[in-house]
């Protein structure tokens, strides 16, 4: 061990996947190594894919910079610029490299990525022959288009056509190259590979396709001058780009003897055959694939640091890919199987007036695979749907519209984040508009949705606007970054997801949060103000009467059972059942108003109402004197159950609507739940309590009462879906609360039930709730059990319960004394 | 000599909770007690948008505003980094399960 007992570490290769490891790396132990990095290029680690706008003439070199010389510095890395590592010696431990200089490594990190592919034919070497890989490709394209006319780029996939377009913007003549039938044939339909050629030829590209090149002939200068094909015919061309794919960098690899094969072969856990080098990004080969993108090497670099940190929890199971064309003006979108096949449905869309045509292929229910062409807005959406392997059935014959057509609020249908100019407002929560996201993304190097929250705070509040900050992120950064994995940790504490942290607790008989997170061993001491609320709900609902609740990892609103206001200030929102009040209810509610001077009174929009403005020491009192039950309006619990007038009065109720909401209200008011719950009832299909967004909505018929659930009305207007019919309200309060204890037992916390639904599927609550009476029944009893002397929270604290939080501490003068 | 003022037992805040101190004409103060039994006393009032940090949630040495959940750290007041803004901090200390708490620092020690 050296001097000041760190281990080694030395990454090999200063690209995207090793600073990214790295970065992760110091964030979870930033003291654990003695860190050496080597590059063989002679620059600080760059954003790679931003090569294509540099090209363009849209973006600058020193704007691409991902980590510059002061990072390294600052993290007290040994930073070898312009060295090329020639040797591994695995039974010494050093590496080597092309100018001797050598480092010992407790650890190694091999991030080398790809090699551009050679043609093996004549005329590769000659000068004026580029690949397109790095930044001195990138300047020796600049520099031969401020030159030279004609242009060759053989290979018409992503990087080819991007090279093409970014020369044609340079003022170059290009002509386009291609061996197979159709452009970029591992990513496209030959529909959508049509309409993409069309708009490049518009753009003044040309093209060769199912054309095979033999030789790159040299002019009188030695440069090359021209480039002749099979069929004997020539092009002239004084600059040859040759893009036709890419190879993983296993040089090094292979000659230290470690296993390679189409990448240096790794494990779940970032680990080669040697178990003290890892390799990540482009270069390694994990499940037999090699990625090409950046997406998957995000994922990498987090479980390769998370076992370099000697956490040991983390294991990368692979990555699902999409791809976006960076040619502004043309929007291309691919992922997953869109080639169909057997078993697989198509629903394609094609206008090809409009130049759009979109194809989804879905098999079994679940969306496979995606080609948009010329409308791309949707297309995080779909990758989303595809990745989370969530079931369509329900949504299918709006799916080609795209998500707004769900109905998305707050951005005016506005989804085109390319069209939006920079003053447009994205997040109307935290009034961040395009521009402020756009610069984040370039200034701070962000990659994912998660760094965009936390550095822009637009997407981290309802949420609504995150399809368009995935989008501005492709369209500013390039690929799809945000490609979270389906299985997300529940926050940054720990790498558990919701479900399994909900299995441990159910399985292992775990009580309290410390004993959680001893048991998943949590990264942090005392988890986060996202984590322990979560875990303190698991807790008492998986245990209920068991498990105690802790306030102090509860929200505020719910440990003070009011909704604390901006100026710190409450509301308080006293329970109605169903909606009906009385004279005395309403003198007692004037008089409060009065007594403690509230300064605002509101009818709510769940048929109640509400004192806003109340001091927090004048809380307790404020409720002695309503005498009315608890709103819950501040918890994740039963909010409200509207209802409307009903067969009592109304002159086409053909059902007791109040009361049967009433009946609901008073059985299920004291209900935690992982979100919010709202219900209602209406007495007939004319549905004046709008039971058909509601969580669970009951209405009326002349034979009974059909109940709807996972109906939402807030960020996202969800219809609630038909659930059963039944005849009696015994069977009304039996069904609804059975799929709300399902609920409560299932979800996660902060999703509500029309999440929670789709998550499962509607085929599944059928199963659980309809086809298991025995099922339901014990679903319904377990509920009532938790319930079951569950207190009026209000009442509780009337009576004196938790009394100092309402009291503030007053430093008496007599209290006084100097001890010090 | 400083003039620390007795303001209650360690035991009336609540672990990983706090206790609002009220002052005549001059903001309120946040005494907050860690899951460790440190004692920490801010003002109470987030540099963000002024929201209450007495009534937030805290984890480790740090409380997340009850508004907008900007983390600010207990030792130093200081918004945890994106964020950026800072409120003032007061000397605090335990002696014999009393909290003491210094509300000016004296002129000449
Ligand atoms: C008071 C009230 C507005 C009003 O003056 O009418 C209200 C006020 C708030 N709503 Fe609401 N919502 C109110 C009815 C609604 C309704 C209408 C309804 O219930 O019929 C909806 C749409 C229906 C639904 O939930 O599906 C609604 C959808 C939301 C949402 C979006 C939820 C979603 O899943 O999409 C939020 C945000 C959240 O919960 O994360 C929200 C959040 C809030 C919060 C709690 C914001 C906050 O975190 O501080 C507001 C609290 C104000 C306060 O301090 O008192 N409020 N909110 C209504 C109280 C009803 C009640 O008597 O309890
Ligand atoms: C023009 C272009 C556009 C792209 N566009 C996209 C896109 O839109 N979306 C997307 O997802 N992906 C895109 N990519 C791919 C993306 O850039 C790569 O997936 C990513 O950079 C791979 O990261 P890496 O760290 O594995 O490899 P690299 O970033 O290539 O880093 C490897 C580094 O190691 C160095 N090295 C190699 N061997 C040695 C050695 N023996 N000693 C020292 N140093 C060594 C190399 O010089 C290089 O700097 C694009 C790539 C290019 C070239
Ligand atoms: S739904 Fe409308 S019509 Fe039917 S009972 Fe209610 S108020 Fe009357
Ligand atoms: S006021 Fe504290 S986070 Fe906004």
């Amino acid at each position: 061990m050296n001097k000041n007992n760190k281990l080694k570490l030395v990454c090999v290769g200063n690209g995207m996947a090793g600073m990214r490891a790295l970065e992760e790396l110091l964030k979870l132990a930033p003291e654990l190594y003695e860190i050496t990095v080597f590059g063989a290029e002679p620059h600080p680690n760059y954003n790679r894919i931003l090569l294509s706008p540099v090209l363009a003439g849209e973006q600058t070199l020193p704007e691409i910079v991902l980590n510059d010389l002061d990072w390294y510095k600052n993290h007290n890395i040994t930073l070898h610029l312009g060295k090329k590592i020639t040797e591994i010696d695995r039974v010494k431990r050093v590496v080597r490299a092309d100018d001797g200089s050598e480092a010992p490594y407790d650890r190694l990190l091999l991030a080398t990525g790809s090699n551009p592919i050679l043609l093996p034919i004549p005329g590769m070497k000659l000068p004026g022959v580029l690949t397109y890989r790095d930044i001195a490709d990138t300047e020796g394209m600049i520099a031969a288009a401020a030159q030279y006319k004609n242009a060759v780029v053989i290979g018409g996939g992503l990087l080819g056509l991007e090279a093409a377009n970014g020369l044609k913007l340079r003022g170059m003549d290009v002509t386009v190259i291609h061996l197979a039938e159709w452009l970029m044939e591992r990513q496209l339909d030959r529909t959508a590979a049509g309409l993409l050629q069309k708009s490049l030829e518009a753009k003044g590209l040309k093209f060769r396709l199912a054309t095979q090149t033999q030789e790159l002939i040299a002019g009188e200068s030695g440069r090359v001058a021209a480039v002749k094909f099979r069929d004997g015919s020539t092009v002239a061309a004084d600059l040859v780009v040759v893009a036709i794919g890419i190879r993983p960098n296993t040089e090094l690899a292979e000659k230290a003897g470690l296993h390679c094969n189409r990448g240096v072969v790794v494990s779940d856990t970032m680990q080669t055959y040697d178990p003290r080098i890892y390799a990540v990004g482009e270069c390694a080969n994990h499940r037999g694939i090699a990625y090409g993108l950046v997406a998957p090497l995000f994922d990498m670099a987090k479980v390769c640091a998370n076992h370099l940190a000697q956490m040991g929890i983390g294991r990368y199971t692979g990555s699902l890919t999409s791809t976006k064309l960076k040619v502004t003006g043309i929007d291309l979108f691919s992922a997953g199987n869109f080639q169909g096949g057997d078993g697989t449905e198509d629903i394609v869309l094609s206008d090809p007036i409009r130049g759009v045509y979109k194809r989804l292929v879905i098999k079994d229910d679940r969306l496979v695979g995606s080609v948009l062409y010329g409308d791309t807005v949707d297309g995080a959406w779909y990758f989303k749907l595809l990745r989370d392997g969530r079931k369509v059935a329900d949504i299918r014959d709006k799916l080609m519209f795209g998500e707004s057509n769900l109905g998305d609020t707050g951005h005016q249908g506005q989804n085109r984040a390319a069209a939006m100019s920079d003053d447009m407002e994205v997040c109307g929560c935290n009034g961040v508009c395009k521009g402020s996201i756009v610069k984040a993304i370039k200034e701070k190097g962000l990659f994912t949705l998660d760094d965009v929250r936390k550095h822009t705070k637009a997407s981290s509040s309802c949420g609504s606007c995150t399809g368009l900050v995935e989008q501005i992120l492709m369209f500013t950064a390039g690929g799809d970054y945000s490609a979270a994995p389906a299985v997300k940790p529940m926050c940054g504490c720990t790498d558990r997801t919701h479900a399994e942290t909900r299995a441990a607790i159910r399985d292992h008989e775990l009580l309290t949060i410390p004993e959680v997170m001893k048991f998943l061993e949590w990264r942090t001491p005392n988890g986060c103000a996202s984590c322990r609320p979560a875990l303190n709900y698991y807790l008492i609902s998986t245990w209920p009467h068991r498990a105690k609740d802790d306030p102090q990892s509860r929200f505020i609103n719910e440990r003070a059972h009011a909704n604390i206001q901006k100026d710190s200030t409450y509301s308080v929102i006293p329970r109605m059942w169903g909606g009906v009040t009385t004279a005395d209810e309403l003198r007692r509610i004037a008089d409060v108003v009065d007594k403690y001077r509230i300064p605002t009174v509101k009818v709510t929009g769940g048929q109640r109402i509400d004192l806003l403005g109340v001091k927090k020491e004048d809380l307790p009192a404020v409720w002695r004197d309503l005498d009315m039950p608890s709103g819950h309006a501040y918890a994740k619990a039963l909010r409200t159950v509207k209802t409307c007038v009903g067969a009592e009065w109304c002159r086409f109720g053909v059902q007791d609507s109040t009361k049967m909401g009433q009946d609901l209200e008073r059985g299920l008011w004291r209900m935690y739940a992982p979100h919010k719950v709202k219900l209602a009832v209406s007495g007939c299909p004319r549905n004046c309590a709008e039971s058909g967004i509601k969580d669970v909505g009951v209405i009326g018929v002349d034979s009974g009462w059909e109940i709807y659930v996972a109906g939402n009305g807030g960020i996202k207007t969800e219809v609630a879906q038909f659930l059963v019919k039944v005849k009696t309200a015994e069977e009304v309060l039996e069904y609804s609360s059975a799929f709300l204890q399902l609920y409560r037992e299932e979800g996660w916390y902060l999703e509500r039930t029309v999440h929670y639904v789709h998550r499962v599927g509607l085929d599944y609550v059928k199963q659980r709730i309809l086809d298991d009476a025995a099922g339901r029944k014990a679903l319904y009893e377990r509920l009532l059990y938790a319930l079951k002397d569950e207190p009026d929270p209000w009442a509780e604290r009337v009576a004196g319960a938790d009394r100092a939080q309402f009291q503030p501490l007053q430093p008496a003068a007599s209290r006084e004394g100097a001890t010090a | 000599m400083s003039n620390w003022l007795k303001i209650c037992a360690l035991d009336d805040i609540p672990r990983l909770g706090s206790r609002v101190l009220r002052r005549e004409g001059a903001p309120d103060i946040a005494v907050f007690r860690t899951a460790e039994d440190t004692v920490f006393a801010l003002e109470d009032r987030c540099p963000h948008k002024g929201g209450a940090l007495s009534q937030g949630i805290v984890c480790g040495n740090k409380v997340a505003c009850p508004l907008h959940n900007w983390n600010i750290a207990l030792e130093t007041g200081c918004a945890i980094a994106p964020d950026e803004g800072s409120t003032k901090t007061f000397p605090v200390k335990v002696e014999a399960g009393i909290v003491l708490l210094a509300l000016e620092q004296p002129a000449h020690v």
